[in-house]
């Protein structure tokens, strides 16, 4: 019962495509949506006061769980349909994953200890910000990592535990932080009223400025790691399709920086949404088809026929229900956060 | 025993799993216990279950987002630690993972969210369809993952090929031959664990003020307890023969695990129930033995004649580590009888009408606040060690699963782990017990202005800071 033949050949080249498009979509709404609760948590220090902080926790305390679980998403969808390439890359990026993970706990718990503390309240403000920031650093670093390839041999990682630590990467975990600053900050500017938005909205120009910078010396870099991505941006007709990417990048830059100084509330989060998706587009424009670069492709690494359907079939019916009830609970928490958090904690409403 | 990588990430996945488990174990049971006291409290405006209620949640949001955390680490260590069992196990095993993600941890997440902090933005219903979509999410999440576990112990609907497991009917993957039992267990297991959990803090706040205290300090705790008890003493004889049954299904489809549960390591018929011994895996034998003749078989086969299966009667190699299966399982089923003289005693002091009174009886219910954790941890033991040396039954060894990984990373992030999750665990407890030492609100403070009526402010968790000052608390915030 509920087995689906292996026999359709047409099939074992279109659900790799399905799924890279799938764990695509899942891989940028985790960056964009903990995009912001960690870039949250990397303004979190500079914030003026107690009051500032409480408020800003707050303003994501409500879906951080929620925006989480698309990272569990993107480990379990490569396990799920890929799960060579899991077994590739995970061994490969020990070291940053782990780090990051044990970055994550700092800053998740911090959402509820914080809440119940007064004298220890310090010590979650600072894991809050550290674990947000390393988090975001050593996520950075995975994406590095990933952008310049693996040793492997057959379907083994041949590598050792620090290929991972290279200029580069180090450089794009910088990145990163820039990047989840900037709209962290935008969602500030979005969520919070006063002085703290104005604050807020000095902040996303300085990370714009940075991000701008490290997307600039970035996408430089990448073309010169490997020569597919060289010669896939530097050729004729591809760099009439692709020329775009940059242009519309520089351009929505520019809006964002107007945006911010007009004084705008919504726009700029989204501004800064579309410029991530930019580079991610540049990313995957560099790297596709291959997800274990440079060796093993999305069809390498992929499950039986079988196995992708099973999955594709859940997948069809559960993530539109998925995706309309988070769009719910963001849709309840909508608008601007109240001045006084009262009680210290979450309770104030 | 030589610290490898093997050896560490074995270390590393029992010490982080163990963790993990138990908060899933106090959550499920918890959020099924926030939904029944929404529900009370919805139905009968008596704002004793309110007040349960925000102090549960309160307990709840701790215990979830240590579960939270903690899991997520889960979900990448197949690959960083594992990745040869990834490989053997993903065609089959990656998609049930997926179901759990896409159908389980995002409707708790988002429904959290609103539970903890939507319900004057979304009203009564809608804020007790948020509790029910939380207490279904961590069922749902408990169905795929006991059934991904179910299946690396009693693996079917698979063919190998290319040397890996590759799936050939689903129905038969999901519901695998030790699947429902299991997962009957081990529901039922974390909604006891709760019982006792809620049971026992209740009783340590009872303790707390003499029985003559103001009916309104004691009124909320004593309901909880009884609540509780209620539960326990219903339940824990269900859960009973649920273990009993899965006894059977061991015998049938894992005869080397329970060999090694049982300490049988001569195939025989009319085999005593042994209560206590020592394993000596080097003579082959048990020493110390104390036991009850024939009982064994009959508890095992439902026949005082009935065979049971000997570690004897496969190599050496082939055997799990027989004093470790032997003793969790003893201190799981030890656990599971104290459970069940708790729940007598409890009825027992009902008809006598000094449940909330007796002294000794509040002593012992507080005693067993952790005992629910220790039977549902030392079940696991019970089952992931007795299923070794394979990682999946008779398909893989766990020595073939490991990850091309260097020991010294490995070592690094041990200890990493250790000591993180020290800390971690440790604020968790402090800031837990702080919580418990100041209890639900008397139910006199809200009697007067909203009994009976709808509340204009409803229970979106107060949750003010709960160090310092004692006596403090935030005012209603009117």
């Amino acid at each position: 019962m509920f087995g689906f033949g292996n026999e359709y050949e047409g099939l074992a080249f279109w659900l790799p495509l399905i799924w890279s498009g799938l764990i695509a979509v899942a891989v940028a709404m985790y960056v964009i949506v903990d995009g912001f609760d960690l870039g949250v948590g990397i303004l979190f220090k500079a914030a003026y006061s107690e009051n500032w902080r409480d408020r800003m926790m707050f303003s994501v305390a409500p879906i951080w769980d929620g925006n989480e679980t698309w990272l569990i998403l993107g480990g379990g969808g490569l396990f799920a349909v890929f799960h060579i390439a899991y077994a590739v890359l995970m061994p490969a990026l020990y070291v940053p994953i782990i780090l990051m993970l044990i970055a994550l706990i700092f800053r998740g718990v911090a959402f509820e200890f914080r809440f119940k503390s007064e004298r220890s309240k310090f010590l979650w403000d600072n894991a809050f910000f550290f674990g947000s920031l390393l988090a975001t650093f050593f996520q950075g670093m995975v994406l590095g990592a990933f952008v310049q390839g693996f040793s492997t041999d057959g379907r083994q990682f041949t590598g050792g535990t620090f290929d991972f630590l290279t200029p580069f990467s180090v450089v794009t975990g910088l990145s990163l932080i820039c990047g989840y600053g900037l709209l962290g900050s935008t969602w500030c500017v979005m969520k919070t009223t006063g002085e703290l938005e104005i604050w807020a909205r000095r902040m996303a120009v300085r990370f714009l400025i940075a991000t701008i910078i490290a997307m600039a010396v970035v996408s430089v870099w990448v073309p010169f790691l490997g020569r597919q991505i060289e010669a896939r941006w530097f050729s004729w007709p591809n760099m009439a399709f692709l020329a775009p990417i940059p242009l519309i990048t520089i351009y929505t830059a520019y809006r964002l920086f107007r945006d911010l100084e007009e004084g705008r509330h919504y726009r700029p989060f989204f501004l800064a949404i579309g410029l991530f998706l930019l580079g991610y587009l540049g990313l995957g424009v560099s790297l596709f088809p291959y997800n274990v670069p440079p060796n093993l492709t999305i069809w390498d690494t992929a499950n039986t026929v079988n196995s992708q359907l099973f999955a594709l079939v859940g997948f069809a019916i559960v993530l539109p229900i998925t995706f309309a009830y988070t769009a719910y609970a963001y849709y309840v928490f909508r608008g601007k956060v109240a001045d006084e958090i009262q009680g210290g904690g979450y309770g104030y409403h | 025993m030589e610290l490898d990588a093997l050896m560490l990430s074995r270390i590393q996945f029992a010490f982080t799993i163990s963790f993990h488990i138990i908060f899933p174990a106090f959550t499920i049971g918890l959020a099924s216990w926030l939904a029944a006291l929404e529900f009370n409290w919805l139905r009968t405006g008596n704002p004793l279950y309110r007040n349960l209620f925000r102090f549960w949640v309160k307990i709840f949001a701790v215990s979830f987002g240590l579960g939270v955390v903690s899991g997520i680490v889960m979900s990448y260590q197949f690959g960083t630690n594992w990745s040869r069992f990834s490989e053997y196990t993903g065609n089959v095993l990656g998609p049930v993972i997926a179901y759990e993600v896409i159908t389980a941890f995002f409707l708790e997440a988002a429904f959290l969210g609103i539970m903890l902090f939507g319900w004057e933005k979304v009203g009564d219903r809608l804020h007790f369809f948020a509790t029910c979509m939380v207490a279904l999410g961590t069922l749902i999440s408990a169905f795929w993952i006991l059934s991904a576990n179910s299946w690396m112990q009693t693996p079917d609907g698979y063919a190998i090929e290319n040397g890996k497991a590759v799936p050939v009917d689903w129905f038969r993957i999901v519901f695998n031959p030790s699947f429902p039992l299991r997962y009957a267990h081990m529901v039922m297991g974390c909604y006891i664990t709760t019982a006792f959990a809620v049971a026992g803090m209740s009783a340590w706040m009872l303790l707390r003020h003499p029985h003559d205290a103001p009916e309104a300090k004691l009124a909320a705790s004593r309901r909880s307890m009884s609540m509780a008890l209620w539960f326990a003493a219903i339940f824990v004889p269900v859960q009973i023969v649920i273990g009993d049954l899965h006894g059977l299904a061991v015998l049938k489809h894992q005869p080397t695990k329970l060999a090694a549960i049982e300490g049988n390591w001569e195939r025989m018929s009319n085999m005593p129930l042994r209560l206590f011994a020592v394993p000596d895996e080097e003579a082959e034998t048990n020493r110390y033995e104390i036991g009850i003749p024939k009982i064994g078989s009959w508890v095992l086969t439902h026949a005082y004649d009935g065979v049971v299966p000997g570690l004897k009667e496969v190599p050496r190699e082939d055997r799990p580590p027989v004093w470790p299966v032997f003793f969790s399982f003893r201190i799981m089923v030890g656990l599971g009888f104290a459970m069940l003289g708790i729940g007598l005693w409890s009825l027992y002091l009902r008809w006598k009408g000094t449940l909330f009174t007796n002294r000794t009886f509040l002593t012992a219910t507080m005693l067993m606040t952790p005992s629910g954790f220790g039977a549902v941890l030392f079940g696991w033991f019970t089952a992931e060690i007795g299923r070794q040396p394979y990682v999946v039954y008779g398909l893989l060894r766990t020595a073939d699963a490991v990850s091309p990984v260097a020991a010294g990373a490995v070592t690094a992030s041990l200890i990493t782990f250790l000591v993180v999750y020290a800390f971690v665990f440790g604020f968790g407890s402090y800031y837990l017990a702080k919580l418990l030492r100041r209890g639900p609100d008397p139910v006199e403070d809200i009697r007067g202005d909203d009994i009976g009526k709808k509340p204009k402010r409803p229970l979106s968790v107060p949750d003010e800071g709960i160090e310092g000052r004692p006596g403090h608390r935030a005012q209603p915030a009117e």
